[in-house]
Order: C-alpha cells, then sequence, then structure tokens
C-alpha cells in the first residue's frame, strides 16, 4: 500500500492545536533563559510542566488522530508563510510524526521528572531544564515540519540543544572537548542535508513533503541516488552511524539525563526519522540508496556492540549499545516497507529501555560519587534494590528476552531483513548475541559479585524523584514489544505514513533465525557470566588481549579519524593559511584596499564646497543628457 | 468666459486637511501668546496628520477614484493613496521626535554662541514656527507624487523643499554646521529646481503641454522631429528629480544636510521626503514617458548602477554615524531605482509596483527608528556622532544598542527584518521579468547590499565587541515620544520582518489599481 495522499487540514480539535506541542516546551527555554536567576526557584517545575504540557497535546492530537479514517490521517497544518513557496513552517501531523510525538514528550517528562533529584546540587538547574525544554522543541519541530526547511531548523535547534547539554559542565575541559566534537561531527552531517535540500529544490522547486514525495518518481534515477546518499550523510550525522559515530562516545560527558534524552527519545532517532520519512521517495525497496543505508546500518551495529564489549565506563557501554540499536533501526528502514514498522517499534521500545538504563546507569552514578568505572562497582543488587530491578528489566528487554519488549521488536527486524537479505539478517542476528554478552557483562560488573568500591563510598538507593521514572519505564520496556507487534498494531497504524507491504507478516516466535538469536544471545550472555560472574573482576583494568584494546579504542575510529581527516585538514588549513598569506591575501588585501582605497579616493570629491557640489551636478546632468541622446539617437 | 474649475473636495481632503492645518499653524504663531504657541501646535499637527491618515483609509476603502481630481492635474489613485498613507504614518513619528525642543535652536537670528543667543536659552525661546514649517513641507510632500500636471508638480516640489531648507538651519547644537546644510541645501536645491523647470520647459516645447497624460498620448502618436526636446527635456526633469532622491551623481547634498539638519528633520527628509521623490518618479518615468522607457531606461540603469555602488563604497569610510546613514540612503536609493525599472510600461507588473511601495514603507520606518536613536546618545556638545564614540555602547546600554543593531541588520536586508522582504519583493520582480540586463542589475544590487552589510555589521562590532571609553557619550532617557517613535519602528520592524503578508497585500491592492491613465 503506498502513503496517503496529505490533506491540508481543515476544521478545528486538537490537530489545529498542534503547535502548542513545539511553543511550550520552547516557551519555558525562553522564560528561563531570560527570566534568569529569578526563576531558579521554580525553574525546574515550570521544565518539567512544559514538557508534560505537550504530552498532553501529543495525545489529544494522537486521539483525533485515530479517530480519523486511515486515508485522512495525513494532514498538514500551515503555521507560517516565510517566503511563499519557499520556506514555511507547518506541521505534518500523521502517524508517523505523532509516534515520534508521543515517545519525546512522554520520555522526555520523564527524564525532566528525573532531572529535578539528579541535579537537586548543582547551582545551574534552570539552565539545565531550559536546555532540556529547548531540547524538546527543536526535536518536536524537527518531527513535525511538513517541509525540509523547517525540518532543517528543527535538525539544527537539537544540534544546539545537545551541544548546549553534552557542554553543561563546560568547565571540565573534556566537557567542553566532547560538545565541540559533537558539534563538529553533526555539521559534517548537516552539510549533507543542506546539499541535499539544494538538489531537491533545484529539481522540484520546492522543499514541501506533500510536492516532492509523489513528484519524486519522475526525477532520474542519479538524482534519486544522491539526494538519497546525502540525506543518509545527514541521518548519520545525528544518529551516529559509520562513519560518523565518533562524537556520540564522547558525549558522556554531558549531565546523564542528557545522555538518556539523547540516546532514547531524541536526536539519534532524528536519523531514523529522516529515511523513514523520505523513504517512499528517496529510499525505495530495492535502490541504491537504501541498499547503502543497510550497509551503513550492519555496519554500525556490529561495530557499537563490540565496543560495547570491552568498555569498563557504564556509560560508554551504554553509548556502544546505542549506536548498535539505532543501527539495527537503519538497517530496517533501508530495505523499505516491510521494515519501516519494525523500525520505528525498535525506535519506541528502544526509548524506553535504553532511557531506563541510562537513568539506571544515573541512579547508580548517584549512589556512587559520580563513579562511572564498572570495576570499581560489584554487589550493588542489594543497596540499590529499585535501581537493580529496573535497571535489570531494561537488560532483559534490550537482550531480547522472550516476551519481553526488545524480543519482539528485535526479532521482527530480524526476520524482515532475513527476507530481504540473508546475509544482512545473520550480521544482525551475530550482532543480538555480541548484544547478550555485553549488557550480560555490565549486569554482572555492577551488581553481583563481591563489592569493590572504595571505602569512601556510601552507595544509597535513589530519592523517589528519580526512582518513579524508572519503574514507568521499566513497565514500559515490558509489555510495548508486544503489543506494538502483535497483531500488526503499529504497522497498520503507520501504514498510511510510510506505506505497508502488501502482505503482512505474522508472528513466527520458532522460526530458525529467531530460535539461532535466542540461542547466541544466551551463548553471549553465559561467557559473560563465566568470564565476569565466576571470576574475580580486576579492580584496574588488565592489558587485554589485541582485541580487547581495538574495541576499548573504539575501533580506532578516533585514530582513523585524525589519521584521515584531522592531520590532512590541520595540513590543508596550514598550507591555506601559507598560500592565504602569501597569495590569495595579497589579492584580498589588494581588493580590500581597492575598495577601502577608492572609498578614500572617492570621498575627497566631498569637498564640502558647494560650487563643486553644484558643478557635479552640472557634469552629471551633462553626462545625462548626453546619454540620453546618444542612445536616443541610436 | 471663465468656468470655475471643478475641484473634487472629498478626493483631496488630506491635502487640504494638512495645508489647512499649516495656515492655521501659522495665524496660531501671529496670534497665540508665546507660552501657548506649542501646547496649541503639537495636537494640531498631530490630529491633522491622524485626521488625514483617516481620510486615506477612509478613501481606499470607499474606492480608488478612477479619475484624475482638479481638472486633471491630481491624481488620486492607488499608488497615490498608498503613498499618502506611508507619508503620513512617517511624518506622525518625525513630529512625535521634533517635538523633542532640545533639538531646535531658541533663536535662529542670534549669532551663534553670542550673547543674545545665550538670552533665548536663559528665555526659554523657542521656534514654534517648526510645526507649521514641518505640515507644509509634509503637504508638498502628499503632492509631489499625486502630481499629474509637471507644473503641478513643480509647485508642489517647492513647497515641499522650502520649508525644509530653513528646518534643517535651525539645530540646536554644532549650528554654523546647521546653517552650513542649510544654505548648501537651498543653493544646490534651487540649482536642480531650475533643471526640473528647464526639463519641464522643453517638454512643453515637445509635447505642446505640461499634462502627464497629455504628454503619454503627444508619446503615442511619435515622430514630428522634435525628438530632441524630448531628450534633453527627459535628462533635465531626471536631474531634478534624481536630486531629490539622491541618486548619483546628484548625492553629494544629502550626507552635508543629513548630517547638519537637527536630527528629527533628517529623519522627515530621510523617510518622508524619499518616499514622495519615488513616487514622482514613478509618475514621471512611468504615466508620462512609459512610452519612451527603451529611451531612459538604459540611463537609468546606469543611474542606479552607479548610485548603490557609491553609496556603499563612500559609506564604508565614514566616521560620523549621520553621514553614514546619508549614504545608506544614497545606496538604498540605488536599490529602489531598481524596482523602478522593474515596474514597467502602465504599471503593468503589479509585483514590481507593490514591491517598490512595500520597499518604501520598510525603508522609511526603519530609518526614522535608527534616527531617534541617534538622537538619544548624547556628548555635552550635543549627539554623538562619531563612531568611535559609538564603541562600546552596547556594554553599557544593551537596550539601546541592541535595537540600533536590529535596526542595522535589517538595513542590511537580514531575514526576519522588515528589510529583507523589502529587498526580496523589489529584487524578485526584477528578476521575475527574465531579462539579462535587469538581472544583471539586481545581481549587482545584491554585491553592494552585501558590501554595504559590512559597515552596518561594523558598527554593530564596534558596539558590542569594543570596550567602552571612560568618558563615553551619555544615553539620555527617552522622552515618552521618542520612546514611542523607537519602539514603533522595531515593532514594524519585527512585524513586517515576521508577518509582511498583509502590507503586501495591501500594496498589491494599491498597486493594481494603477495610476490614472
Amino acid at each position: 500500500m503506498e502513503p496517503a495522499e496529505i490533506l491540508s487540514h481543515t476544521g478545528g480539535g486538537a490537530i489545529s492545536l498542534a503547535w502548542l506541542m513545539i511553543v511550550l516546551p520552547l516557551a519555558g527555554a525562553a522564560i528561563l533563559l531570560i527570566g534568569g536567576r529569578a526563576t531558579n526557584k521554580w525553574g525546574h517545575l515550570l521544565g518539567v510542566l512544559m514538557s508534560v504540557g505537550a504530552f498532553v497535546v501529543a495525545a489529544l492530537v494522537f486521539l483525533q488522530l485515530i479517530g480519523l479514517d486511515p486515508a485522512q490521517r495525513r494532514q498538514s497544518v500551515n503555521l507560517y508563510e516565510f517566503i511563499p513557496g519557499v520556506a514555511n513552517i507547518g506541521l505534518l501531523i500523521d502517524p508517523l510524526s505523532i509516534s515520534f510525538c508521543l515517545l519525546i514528550t512522554f520520555v522526555g517528562s520523564l527524564i525532566h521528572i528525573y532531572s529535578i533529584g539528579y541535579m537537586s546540587h548543582d547551582p545551574d538547574r534552570r539552565r539545565f531544564f531550559a536546555y532540556l525544554n529547548l531540547f524538546v522543541a527543536a526535536m518536536l519541530l524537527l518531527v513535525l515540519a511538513d517541509n525540509y526547511v523547517a525540518l532543517f531548523i528543527g535538525w539544527e535547534g537539537v544540534g544546539l540543544a545537545s551541544y548546549l547539554l553534552i557542554g553543561f559542565w563546560q568547565y571540565k575541559p573534556s566537557a567542553a572537548v566532547a560538545a565541540k566534537k559533537a558539534f563538529v561531527v553533526n555539521r559534517v552531517g548537516d552539510f549533507g542535508l543542506l546539499i541535499a535540500m539544494f538538489i531537491i529544490f533545484a529539481q522540484f522547486g520546492t522543499l514541501q513533503y506533500a510536492e516532492v514525495f509523489p513528484a519524486a518518481s519522475q526525477a532520474s534515477q542519479g538524482v534519486l541516488t544522491a539526494i538519497g546518499l546525502l540525506l543518509l550523510l545527514g541521518a548519520c550525522g545525528k544518529s551516529a552511524q559509520l562513519p560518523l559515530q565518533s562524537w556520540l562516545l564522547d558525549a558522556m560527558e554531558g549531565p546523564t539525563p542528557v545522555s538518556a534524552l539523547i540516546h532514547a527519545a531524541t536526536m539519534v532517532t532524528a536519523g531514523v526519522y529522516l529515511v523513514v520519512r523520505s523513504g517512499a521517495a528517496f529510499f525505495p525497496e530495492g535502490s541504491t540508496a537504501g541498499l547503502v543505508v543497510t550497509i551503513v546500518g550492519v555496519a554500525t551495529l556490529l561495530a557499537g556492540a563490540i565496543i560495547g564489549t570491552a568498555k569498563d565506563d557504564i556509560k560508554k557501554g551504554l553509548a556502544g549499545s546505542t549506536m548498535s540499536q539505532i543501527g539495527y533501526m537503519m538497517l530496517a528502514a533501508g530495505i523499505g516497507p516491510a521494515g519501516y514498522a519494525f523500525a520505528i517499534a525498535h525506535l519506541i521500545t528502544h526509548g524506553f529501555f535504553k532511557a531506563d538504563l541510562f537513568l539506571g546507569a544515573g541512579s547508580v552514578m548517584h549512589a556512587m560519587n559520580d563513579e562511572v568505572d564498572m570495576r570499581r562497582y560489584g554487589g550493588l543488587r542489594k543497596l540499590l534494590p529499585i535501581t537493580f530491578v529496573t535497571f535489570f528489566i531494561g537488560y532483559l528487554a534490550i537482550i531480547g528476552f522472550p516476551l519481553l519488549s526488545g524480543y519482539f521488536t528485535k526479532d521482527g527486524i530480524i526476520e524482515s531483513v532475513m527476507h530481504h537479505n540473508a546475509i544482512l539478517g545473520w550480521l544482525a542476528v551475530l550482532g543480538a548475541g555480541i548484544t547478550g554478552f555485553y549488557m550480560t557483562r555490565m549486569v554482572v560488573m555492577t551488581f553481583f559479585g563481591p563489592k569493590r568500591w572504595d571505602e569512601k563510598a556510601h552507595p544509597h538507593e535513589s530519592p523517589a524523584v528519580m526512582t518513579w521514572p524508572l519503574i514507568i519505564l521499566s513497565i514500559f520496556s515490558v509489555g510495548l514489544g508486544a503489543y506494538l507487534i502483535l497483531s500488526n498494531r503499529l504497522l497498520v497504524f503507520l501504514g498510511p505514513a510510510v506505506g505497508q507491504p502488501a502482505e503482512l507478516p505474522g508472528f513466527h516466535p520458532f522460526s530458525v533465525p529467531g530460535l539461532t538469536t535466542l540461542a547466541l544471545v544466551a551463548v553471549g550472555a553465559g561467557i559473560a557470566i563465566a568470564k565476569y560472574g565466576r571470576s574475580e573482576v580486576p579492580v584496574v583494568q588488565p592489558r587485554g588481549s589485541f582485541l580487547t584494546v581495538f574495541a576499548r579504542r573504539d575501533l580506532y575510529g578516533d585514530a582513523l579519524n585524525e589519521a584521515l581527516f584531522m592531520r590532512p585538514g590541520q595540513w590543508l588549513t596550514r598550507l591555506a593559511v601559507f598560500f592565504d598569506n602569501r597569495g590569495i591575501d595579497g589579492v584580498v588585501n589588494g581588493l580590500a584596499a581597492g575598495v577601502g582605497g577608492s572609498s578614500g579616493r572617492l570621498r575627497k570629491i566631498q569637498t564640502g564646497y558647494v560650487r563643486s557640489y553644484a558643478l557635479s551636478i552640472f557634469v552629471g546632468a551633462a553626462v545625462l543628457a548626453g546619454a540620453w541622446f546618444v542612445v536616443g539617437t541610436l | 468666459m471663465i468656468t470655475a474649475p471643478t475641484i473634487e473636495y472629498f478626493a483631496l481632503a488630506p491635502l487640504l486637511i494638512i495645508f489647512g492645518a499649516a495656515i492655521i499653524g501659522v495665524l496660531v504663531e501671529a496670534f497665540a501668546p508665546r507660552y501657548l504657541r506649542r501646547a496649541v501646535h503639537v495636537p494640531l499637527t498631530l490630529l491633522s496628520l491622524v485626521g488625514a491618515f483617516a481620510l486615506v483609509i477612509l478613501q481606499t476603502v470607499r474606492g480608488v477614484p478612477t479619475t484624475p481630481a482638479a481638472m486633471g492635474s491630481v491624481a488620486v489613485d492607488g499608488p497615490t493613496l498608498f503613498i499618502w498613507g506611508t507619508i503620513l504614518v512617517l511624518s506622525f513619528v518625525s513630529v512625535l521626535l521634533i517635538n523633542d525642543e532640545e533639538q531646535f535652536v531658541p533663536s535662529a537670528a542670534a549669532v551663534p554662541g553670542s550673547a543674545e543667543e545665550e538670552k533665548a536659552i536663559t528665555e526659554g525661546a523657542a521656534h514654534t514656527e517648526v510645526y507649521p514649517l514641518a505640515l507644509f513641507a509634509i503637504g508638498g510632500m502628499l503632492l509631489f507624487p499625486a502630481s499629474n500636471d509637471l507644473l503641478i508638480m513643480f509647485v508642489a516640489l517647492e513647497v515641499m523643499s522650502l520649508p525644509l531648507y530653513l528646518l534643517c538651519g535651525l539645530a540646536r547644537r554644532r549650528r554654523l554646521l546647521s546653517q552650513e546644510a542649510s544654505v548648501k541645501y537651498f543653493l544646490l536645491g534651487a540649482f536642480s529646481s531650475a533643471f526640473f523647470l528647464y526639463g519641464t520647459a522643453l517638454l512643453y516645447g515637445f509635447a505642446g503641454t505640461v499634462d502627464l497624460l497629455g504628454i503619454r498620448e503627444r508619446l503615442a502618436v511619435g515622430g514630428g522631429g522634435t525628438e530632441t526636446l524630448l531628450l534633453v527635456g527627459t535628462a533635465m526633469l531626471g536631474v531634478g528629480l534624481l536630486f531629490k532622491i539622491g541618486a548619483a551623481p546628484f548625492q553629494a547634498w544629502k550626507p552635508d544636510v543629513y548630517q547638519g539638519a537637527p536630527t528629527p528633520i533628517t529623519a522627515l527628509m530621510a523617510s518622508g521626503t524619499l518616499v514622495a521623490a519615488f513616487g514622482a518618479v514613478l509618475r514621471v518615468f512611468w504615466v508620462a514617458l512609459g512610452n519612451d522607457s527603451w529611451n531612459w531606461e538604459p540611463i537609468m540603469w546606469g543611474v542606479a548602477a552607479l548610485t548603490m555602488v557609491a553609496g556603499s563604497i563612500l559609506a564604508i569610510t565614514q566616521t560620523d554615524i549621520k553621514r553614514m546613514l546619508a549614504y545608506s540612503s544614497i545606496a538604498h536609493a540605488g536599490f529602489l531605482l531598481v524596482g523602478v525599472m522593474a515596474v514597467g510600461e502602465r504599471g503593468q507588473n503589479a509585483l514590481a509596483l507593490s514591491g517598490l511601495l512595500f520597499y518604501l514603507v520598510t525603508y522609511g520606518i526603519t530609518t526614522v527608528g535608527a534616527f531617534a536613536i541617534v538622537t538619544l546618545v548624547r556628548d555635552p556638545g550635543g549627539e554623538a556622532w562619531h563612531l568611535s564614540r559609538w564603541a562600546g555602547l552596547g556594554k553599557r546600554s544593551p537596550k539601546l544598542a541592541g535595537l540600533f543593531a536590529f535596526f542595522l541588520l535589517a538595513f542590511a536586508g537580514i531575514p526576519l527584518t522588515s528589510g529583507f522582504f523589502g529587498k526580496y519583493a523589489v529584487f524578485r520582480s526584477a528578476v521575475a521579468l527574465g531579462e539579462a540586463w535587469l538581472t544583471g542589475l539586481v545581481v549587482l544590487a545584491v554585491v553592494a547590499s552585501a558590501a554595504a552589510a559590512f559597515f552596518y555589521v561594523r558598527v554593530i562590532v564596534l558596539m558590542f565587541f569594543s570596550d567602552p571609553s571612560a568618558d563615553g557619550p551619555t544615553v539620555v532617557t527617552p522622552s515618552w515620544a521618542t520612546s514611542t517613535v523607537v519602539g514603533f519602528s522595531a515593532f514594524a520592524t519585527v512585524a513586517l520582518g515576521v508577518f509582511p503578508q498583509p502590507v503586501l497585500d495591501l500594496a498589491e491592492k494599491a498597486a493594481k489599481s494603477l495610476f490614472v491613465q
């Protein structure tokens, strides 16, 4: 089934108020930033309120949307025309965008609430909430936009907010560097998106989804592939896919709720959103661009998983797993309509269990004086019971333990990819096995075994304002997958927005790939238990084998970037500076001197003598009359 | 037997109100006691402007007349009404600035720095004549673009200019500079008026009439061996008009006069006069000489190119804020001339005409706002004009510097300001014609805008990224009137930059009910 036509919204209801979703958190950010210290006392509450308010609006819009006939479920609401036909701000309310909105606002609100506790001792808590609100608003604009221009504004807004949040503790040089790195790497992706937009505008004369998507099939194959690959470059930047993954691991320098927000509900999902949103037009089934998306997805899911196996920093381990899970989504998004629903389903369930895991990790750090090295944890099960239970549920969900969320959605991805391309499918299965290993390692090192922490640490359970979000998230981590996947609920719901395959897939729990996946996960978990549960974990990181070091160093991604781009880039800049000084500057300075000089010379005409002014008028008049004469008699 | 002319009083009512109020103002000067004058003048002036504006709106709502008024000598049509509305709004805010007594000399006849002047200041004397003078100038501005007859247009030109010559010489501070500006403006203005009048005479020789429509008809017939009269006549008339808009090579007066005149008067000239002069240029070149456009368009092209380049380049080395704004005004006149050329025969190109009208509104409002801010930054000897005095202003009064930076960005045409849409509307309509020579001019205009952006941004950098000097200028607390002007200008600059559509629609509606033919 093809996606439904985009109708322009008429009539009222919650849909016509959808703009409130963006405006509420944006207003929150504005009030908190402009209000300054005067809002310190209640700033965090306002931030939470705005985020929850956005969720309420999203829920109302959702209710109105499901009340409509499926063919009517894509509606665009034009809010503001900047340059008619070129740039406007309009919202596209459809099943895809509203799914994102619900995820962003719901998980986002829980993260806001959690942050009240997590940031309670930080003197800049208000500013933190302002940035969180800004982040949510930008992300909502990104997913709600009905054209690429507005999407780009949201896209850049997310980039800005992530920069501000990753570098929130800017006094730490590592945080400042990480923020800069995230920003720069994202710029590379943004550049791709921008060029893609230029080509789209040159080709179709518009950037409106409603006009671009139907017209896409008329463009030549080469143009479509170019647009697709450039959009993918943009997606890789935001979603931390190879080769633009390097910022994600460093982004852990931000406060933990930021990591949860970036990794679970917002930023990294933007790339998947872009691919799915543009999918029918630029990544159709069997296209070259689609194939590249799947390859990038598989490569990233394996790379992320391998990085995850060797990290001792609990947050970096989770960051590796995010890369890997987003890789799954990209993989599914690349195969076309058969995969979109699973990509989005995994994205949603991942949003919940990854938020659960990150906030759980935050809770552990909160208990351990911000210690992040898992080698200094151990045996925290009894001291942090709520954190342990919720983290454990998140863990079961992410490894795909039967009947939990991740089981249904990851299995769906593997099954649909298997139909598409068996090699990619088996690589995805392998990735699931590695996930079983590194996640088990994390749980064992943190919560089981003997305690390895300092005498000074006094682990304690976090306050209720932090544990309740964990509990809610873990409940969703249990049940959401089954709800979305069984009887193809999400697939049918998303149908009008992204199209759906002619044949609805069934759920096959006992297929060969499904059983193999489970077996591999069990093996992975078993190795982890054998290695870290049975034997002692050294407090100091051992040297490790060649492979371990390889994984620890993020597969030498940074080294590669440094050797391939940074060093040559620096050489290039040095060379450029050299040439600039010697060659171009001479010209430019000459030019500037020319302009300035001619300005200076011309200025002398302005003598201040009225007689010379009159003379200039007279000469001008003579020249004009002469010119007229010449033109007239030609 | 002589028949009395028929006068369409309703169509001419805005003009009549302004001139009537001006004459009452003169009577007030003659009969009212000194202490009462100002109290009468201010409400009288403002109310007459409001009343005239209300009548313009009423006429627009009631439907635009389709025939010229006053025996064919005044054309009250769509563009006229739009320009009237614009001039009246700009005049209203300028008069609010003029309301600031500090700006005007207490006794113009006294020698600067003499005992008489000292005495006049202590006595609290004031030249309340500025109000009726301003009203006469405004009345001239209204009539100038509406004239459908070259003689009426000449009269309007003089009615508009003579009071301005006087007003230019009334600055309280830097008296000599002000008087010099006044004399220069008067001499050069008289010189250019002579050109205008000579052109009128030659065109009369060509067409046997000074009526714009008559000239048009004569041109349509063509031939007759009097081409020379037409060509030289057009050139001379053009000099007179281009002088008023400050196009190169007739721009020399602008920086000197803008600098020397009291800043509120500069605001009135830079906004109202410019709008009026462009209305007159449109009318002369497209109503009377539209059939001859292939003759004058190449020359206009050259003038526009020269104007924007000269304005942008000369502005770069300016060190005086008012002179810089004057050069910026010259550059903008060049950009506006691009729009004039795009308007086309009989103003068929309503898109271009509406773009031009919109540009005039946005530029006028932003200009008044910018000059209003100039009045607030003061040194002991008067306003702080030298750019070096503005260094670090952003640190000492961030609000004022922020607003000024915003106006400068609007001049530069940055998106989300009204200036962006003004430029966009004019340039787009010129490019849309698809003619290479016009597109080339637009390219030049964009390059010139970029060069112009340099000196606007330089001021912003100066204000925000330099350290303030210890004995920096003081920023006076604005009076309610000045705050209103700045607030209104800033609001309009934002509003027209974010929601330009209502005014664009209005301009387009005005442009469609084109010049009375």
